[in-house]
């Protein structure tokens, strides 16, 4: 019975699409609602074939893995298209050549510039917290993931949402808010998604076996839950047609861009620092067989970390329309933020104390631990950035690209490197990684390819915000904005290079997790390694 | 503008006051005495039901040291 309504909600949706995209009065909003035309047809392929066969059970004392390695296999895939899209628009700024002349207006810098952001953070990085998220949570809570075939639809809806977020910003519909670019029609797709992933997430907390929820979970529950509230507050618009993908802000002016950089640098704090911290705590500990260094600590790191972001938003808005008291605000709660941002690096340090040796044999960890120390650099960074006279040299020069990039590639990239490392043997009972020395290839091109980045933009933000500033006895300008423009070619190169060099070190990651799918022994089923004491 | 003043003048007192409270009563809860055992055990949880979930036999206990890996 279930079955028939739902091809019948499927065939509703694919003929009311149709009719949508007949009407359609824009580009973007056509490619979208083919798009849901093709999703709904294959769904409904997909049930058709399967209806009148017995239900699958799904067994209680088994975990729930499927979701995941999707999850794993997505992270990995858009992780290269995040990258190599990224390589792209920095040799096209190197050499302005490289926005050609036929792909205008689809392939040039400042379409393929949101669509670089978005891959890394939200196509990458979300896969990666979905992912994880659905597995540890079983882990801690000893309980199969709650609501059945949901955790499928988020994964499969977020999916969906990426394809249809890429394609608006190749085609240009786009608010324009940036981290928020993908108008009313995803968005309202995306909270659907989202609170599909928040009801997976909490029913299986809810069941938990375990009688305390561990801290990683918390971790991820912020995530969830204020990425949420960032998202709803900050895409509120009337859209101008239901036909249409252009819509219309409910928020103005300095409002807006309030708004906005709450939301901004929250998906910063939540999405890329509380989502990610969750996976540190579970992950390093597991990784290094060994209890995290301070439970108590880690509370602490939760509390004071999302008690303290929220606030650190009016710092990108320095000697702007905002009211001083708002920019102060922001530039102190930044700067306190240091403190909770170091207790956790220590934290995720410290978890090695007395295993120090794995470093030299274990090229996973090593890829957390430096991951852990870009945590521990970037937020010493940001908040010395938050600081008004040091945003006044630093504010729109490349020093924030720097910045971001130490982190979100540091940090960021380099945990989720070492998660999927961990989670692959793991989800397909491996005995083990095939390779180690590719794992040592793959952590020396990325940290290469890192500090190449991250010291060429040092500089060149450096150059610049002083080329900006600089005057003559007579008070006027020396340099004029092409100055700047030219001297920063060699940088360009540099930045572009480190980018392949990263890269070069995540492709060798799939070839190496592929490999260990299918080429490496099985590892028995009465649990290998199950008599070793950890000391 | 009445809302907005009434607001803005319970955020900076009432408000500000709760939450600094809240967030230093949880600090103190963190250190509460009697709370290592409960966060011992709940850092090591990680390494228990590694492969699959606790089954109904296996009562959701506190302190169940029995299962390997456990460093302590």
């Amino acid at each position: 019975m279930w079955d028939y309504i739902k091809l019948a909600v499927l065939g509703v949706i694919v003929v009311t699409a149709a009719v949508a995209a007949s009407m359609a009065r824009d580009l973007p909003y056509l490619v979208h609602m083919l798009v849901i035309i093709a999703a709904a047809v294959i769904t409904f392929i997909w049930t058709i074939r399967r209806i009148g066969e017995p239900v699958p059970v799904a067994n209680p004392n088994e975990y729930m893995d499927g979701p995941v390695r999707y999850g794993v296999i997505a992270t990995a895939f858009w992780g290269v298209v995040g990258f190599l899209v990224g390589v792209v628009i920095a040799f096209q700024l190197a050499w302005p050549e490289l926005n050609f002349v036929w792909a205008e207006g689809y392939l040039n810098f400042g379409r393929l510039r949101p669509l670089h952001t978005s891959a890394v953070i939200f196509a990458f990085g979300g896969n990666a917290l979905i992912a994880s998220a659905f597995y540890v949570v079983q882990r801690t809570s000893a309980a199969r993931l709650w609501g059945g075939g949901l955790a499928w639809f988020v994964f499969w809806g977020y999916q969906m949402f990426i394809v249809m977020a890429a394609t608006g910003y190749v085609l240009g519909s786009t608010q324009g808010n940036e981290y928020a670019e993908p108008e009313w029609l995803t968005d309202l797709w995306l909270t659907i998604v989202w609170v599909a992933f928040l009801i997976v997430f909490m029913g299986t907390l809810i069941k938990r076996r375990e009688p305390h929820i561990y801290v990683a979970n918390w971790f991820y529950m912020a995530f969830i839950i204020t990425v949420a509230m960032l998202h709803l507050v900050n895409n509120l618009a009337i859209p101008v047609s239901v036909f249409g993908s252009r819509s219309i802000p409910v928020w103005s002016g300095v409002q807006s861009a309030m708004i906005q950089w709450w939301y901004g640098h929250n998906a910063v704090g939540f999405f890329l620092t509380a989502g990610f911290l969750g996976m540190m705590y579970y992950f390093i500990p597991k990784q290094a067989e060994r209890p995290v260094y301070s439970y108590k600590l880690s509370i602490m790191h939760f509390w004071a970390l999302i008690f303290l972001y929220i606030w650190a938003g009016p710092h990108h808005l320095h000697y702007t329309a905002l009211p001083d008291w708002a920019q102060t605000l922001g530039m102190t709660f930044s700067i306190m933020l240091w403190m909770p941002s170091w207790g956790g690096m220590i934290n995720g340090l410290m978890t090695l104390s007395g295993a120090w040796d794995k470093l030299r044999t274990d090229p996973v960890i090593r890829m957390m631990v430096v991951s852990v120390g870009f945590y521990g650099m970037a937020t010493f960074e940001g908040p010395m950035m938050s600081i008004k006279t040091v945003n006044s040299l630093s504010h729109y020069t490349d020093w924030t690209i720097g910045h971001v990039h130490s982190a979100a590639l540091g940090w960021n990239g380099m945990i989720t490197f070492g998660m999927l490392y961990y989670l692959v043997p793991k989800l397909w009972q491996r005995q083990g990684l095939y390779s180690l020395r590719l794992v040592s290839w793959h952590f020396w091109l990325a940290t290469i390819g890192i500090v190449l980045y991250a010291a060429s933009m040092w500089v060149t933000g450096i150059m610049e915000g002083l080329m900006w500033r600089e005057v003559d006895a007579q008070g006027f300008l020396v340099n004029s904005f092409a100055d700047t423009v030219a001297a920063k070619f060699p940088m360009y190169v540099v930045r572009g290079l480190g980018g392949t060099l990263f890269l070069a070190g995540a492709i060798i990651m799939c070839y190496n997790l592929w490999k260990t799918v299918t080429s490496t022994a099985e590892r028995s089923p009465a649990r290998a390694g199950a008599a070793v004491p950890a000391e | 503008m009445e809302t907005y003043t009434w607001l803005r003048a319970f955020a900076d007192s009432w408000h500000l006051l709760f939450m600094f409270c809240f967030f230093i009563g949880v600090f103190l809860y963190i250190l509460r005495p009697g709370a290592n055992k409960v966060h011992d055990d709940t850092a090591n949880m990680i390494f228990r039901n590694d492969d699959k979930p606790a089954g109904d036999d296996s009562p959701p206990s506190t302190v169940r040291h029995d299962e390997p890996k456990e460093a302590r």
